[in-house]
């Protein structure tokens, strides 16, 4: 049985999503900016796809920009921004479980005179509102804060912090992160209040090299790329037509009934966490009980689920799975061999051991119940076999 | 500028009766060589050089690093070759190639002819006069030193005239295939390339064989050994890599054994594994990277407990290297920055925090024992059920 449970690295093209872009390379391949006929059908395609991704997100068309997948938008929002409204302040806010692309980027702006503040986190891998309102200054021109970790899958309190924010003052630039997130929850920029959204194609069954950058229209951008002046000249380079026609086709699809679909996912979560709590070794990480013993999935991501096998590294869980069939990911960066990069089991106070034998385990629209269950017994089966072998 | 290229042969040189061999090899590997470069070449052996022309363009880089890539090749000079001409007109061509290769040059040379065509007007003597004035005249700042110079311009006049001056050392050594087949067990790391490399060179044939212990080494680590294989193969020709999965014996040798004698008999295990099908493969020996006390498992002492198990020679080409010498040679033959690259490999994931330094082979051999009920047929399996790939270049 093959089960891929790591839809959080990448997801598997919707066919009509992949029939689609067949379709544009091979024959509405023209250019959108041409003013031919060729042109003219092309363009046809972005301006739907314009169309399905501003309504999916409740916003207008014109704010819509489409970039090269979810680590661009973050730079363009993060750059584009900290450069437009740099007399304004030079204080940034983000937190310690972003993803590299924002953290790296943070770091390219702290070289370049700005001050960054990171944002901790609490056990459960939110972060502390608390913390944010200490770190907002006059200085403060910029809060970037992810949507859904893309490790253990906790739900940021996006709302809250974008209140807080604009409460304290309201020109400050609230950037959010949803590329987990983007259609498994409902996410509406303009009712919560987020000024810039990051969303990539691949993650939501589209295709990769594209993802969009939500941009409200009163908010200044300057471009981190030059060139024949596209979409405004914010993002300049030949549209991807392909591509924006294939993220505008798998964001009307992934959209259709998020309530529904998270629910079926939630369901699918807590039933997972509670078998595989079971199985001797193993702990949940970033999901908390209720005080009837049940995991409260509902206040975490409703795909996303990180377990660790205490004792056995996650590459060679990851690999025994692998053999199985099963495809998941090691579940903190720490044990992917980049020791650089933040780790957010780390900063939500986790031990050596917790964070050594994480495993992330991310589900889809495909996922079933028997996938799971094949896992779980996958694991009961592994788990005491390869416990035996450890280092001494 | 170049149509041609003499290289050069050294140690071949000295062979006696069996010297055609040895030149009948090293013509295959240049060939086998060119066959990768763009154009098409013609190769005629003369008595201690080989030539090659160029009958159509070519790559000059490309074919300059193919050439001084093929063991057995001490140096190659590119060469200017001419029609059959008066001397006036290759004394200009001299002159030409002079400007061309010693722009702005204030340093001494002397000419050198060889005319096995003894047709040609002048004689040796007589053409080294003509060249050189016409250089001197030709070329500000430049002197002749017949004794030490700086530059010597070769000028050959055979059927053709050839002119050279500069030599592009290779590798050295002795063509692939003069000196028998050896089995390498190469691992991921910086070494054993590095010991299959040196070995080859000496015109042995290479076949290795890798250790993969799924789940604890990725696909990763294996393709990994893969691009090193393929890095050597540049060198060595297709590379037969033999794949054992190891992960049963090593979890049994785990689970009844002490554990710091872990590494130790593991490696007695891996040998027996390489010897079996070093002797399957016809190979004559076999080759490690191991290099004196280095790691645990390569003191002296370790070295002759995992020797023990071998009845082919074992060839450790670096046991006296220090590690920045096997660096330095790793770089030079582009496997470092695969190696670098940070896969488990399947020596390293039980490794005890001390392991015996020092072991003691009647010891080694008596915890052996503990393992005779399945391990037989744990390593005939693993040997049954290798898997085999050529590796080469693309």
């Amino acid at each position: 049985m093959e089960c891929y449970l790591d839809n959080s690295a990448t997801t598997k093209v919707y066919p009509e999503v992949a029939k689609l872009m067949n379709k544009i390379m091979l024959e509405d391949y023209g250019n959108p900016s041409s003013v031919h006929t060729k042109g003219v059908e092309a363009e046809k395609y972005v301006t739907e796809a314009t169309k399905r991704i501003a309504k999916a997100l409740k916003v207008n068309e014109k704010e819509i920009i489409f970039t090269s997948g979810g680590t661009e938008s973050d730079n363009l929002a993060l750059i584009g921004a900290a450069m437009a409204y740099k007399r304004a302040g030079n204080h940034i806010i983000t937190s310690k479980i972003e993803h590299p692309a924002i953290l790296n980027t943070v770091k390219f702006l702290e070289s370049e005179g700005f001050n960054v503040d990171y944002l901790d986190v609490d056990e459960k891998g939110v972060v502390k509102l608390d913390d944010l309102k200490a770190k907002l200054s006059q200085e403060t021109i910029l809060v970037s804060v992810m949507h859904t970790n893309n490790e253990v899958g906790s739900l940021q309190p996006v709302e809250e912090i974008a209140k807080i924010v604009k409460d304290y003052n309201k020109d400050i630039i609230f950037h959010v992160d949803a590329v987990q997130g983007f259609t498994k929850s409902l996410i509406y920029p303009k009712r919560l209040n987020i000024d810039l959204l990051s969303i990539s194609g691949h993650k939501i069954h589209g295709p990769k090299g594209i993802g969009v950058l939500y941009a409200n229209e009163k908010i200044r951008l300057k471009p981190i790329t030059f060139g024949g002046g596209q979409q405004r000249g914010l993002r300049n380079g030949t549209l991807n037509t392909p591509g924006i026609a294939g993220i505008g086709l798998a964001c009307e699809m992934g959209t259709k009934d998020i309530a529904g679909e998270s629910e079926r996912l939630y369901d699918l979560k807590g039933f997972f966490l509670q078998e595989a709590e079971k199985i001797d070794k193993v702990v949940v990480n970033g999901c908390v009980k209720d005080e009837n013993g049940n995991y409260k999935v509902r206040e975490t991501a409703p795909h996303i689920m990180n377990i660790s096998v205490r004792g056995l590294r996650s590459e060679v869980m990851l690999h025994a799975l692998e053999e199985k069939g099963v495809y998941v990911s090691a579940g903190s960066a720490c044990a992917s061999h980049s020791k650089k990069e933040s780790s957010t089991l780390k900063a939500m106070g986790a031990d050596a051991e917790t964070m050594d034998g994480a495993l992330r385990i991310s589900m889809s629209e495909f996922t079933t119940r028997e996938e799971l269950e094949y896992v779980l017994d996958t694991l009961k089966e592994l788990i005491p076999f390869y416990s035996r072998f450890v280092r001494k | 500028m170049f149509q041609s290229f003499l290289i050069k042969y050294a140690e071949i040189g000295i062979k006696g009766k069996n010297r055609y061999l040895f030149e009948d090899a090293l013509v295959r590997q240049i060939k086998l060589a060119l066959k990768k470069c763009e154009g098409s070449f013609v190769l005629s052996k003369t008595p201690g050089r080989i030539f090659l022309d160029a009958e159509t363009d070519f790559d000059y880089d490309e074919v300059i690093e193919r050439l001084t890539s093929v063991f057995g090749v001490w140096g190659v000079c590119p060469v200017v070759r001419l029609e059959m001409c008066e001397p006036e007109e290759l004394a200009k061509a001299a002159v030409d190639y002079f400007k061309k290769v010693y722009p702005n040059t204030d340093k001494t040379f002397k000419v050198f002819t060889r005319r096995s065509n003894k047709g040609y007007p002048l004689d040796s003597m007589e053409l080294n006069v003509c060249i050189g004035d016409a250089i001197i005249d030709a070329v500000p700042g430049i002197k002749v030193d017949v004794h030490n110079p700086d530059i010597t311009l070769t000028v050959e006049v055979r059927d053709k005239i050839y002119l050279y001056s500069e030599i592009i050392p290779g590798p050295g050594g002795m063509p692939i295939g003069t000196n028998g087949k050896a089995m390498l067990l190469l691992s991921g790391g910086i070494d054993s390339p590095v010991a299959g490399w040196m070995i080859a060179k000496r015109g042995v044939k290479i076949e290795a064989v890798y250790f993969h212990a799924p789940p604890y080494t990725s696909e990763r680590a294996k393709q990994k050994v893969i691009d090193l294989a393929k890095k050597v193969s540049k060198y060595t020709g297709p590379i037969y890599l033999h794949i054992v999965n190891f992960t049963d014996i090593q979890l049994y040798i785990y689970e009844n054994t002490p554990h710091d004698e872990l590494t130790i008999i593991m490696r007695r295990y891996m040998m027996r594994i390489a010897e079996a099908i070093a002797k399957e493969s016809e190979c004559q020996c076999l080759v490690t990277g191991e290099s004196i006390g280095q790691v645990a498992s390569q003191t002296t002492q370790s070295l002759v407990v995992t020797n023990e198990v071998c009845t082919l020679p074992v060839f450790r080409p670096l046991i006296a290297f220090d590690k920045e010498d096997i660096v330095a040679i790793s770089k030079k033959i582009d496997t470092y920055e695969t190696s670098i690259l940070p896969f488990e490999d399947c020596c390293t994931i039980f490794v005890a925090k001390h392991p015996v330094t020092k072991p003691n082979l009647g010891i080694i051999k008596k915890h052996e024992e503990c393992l005779k009920e399945k391990i037989d047929d744990m390593v005939n399996k693993a040997i049954d059920d290798k898997e085999t790939i050529i590796v080469s270049e693309d």
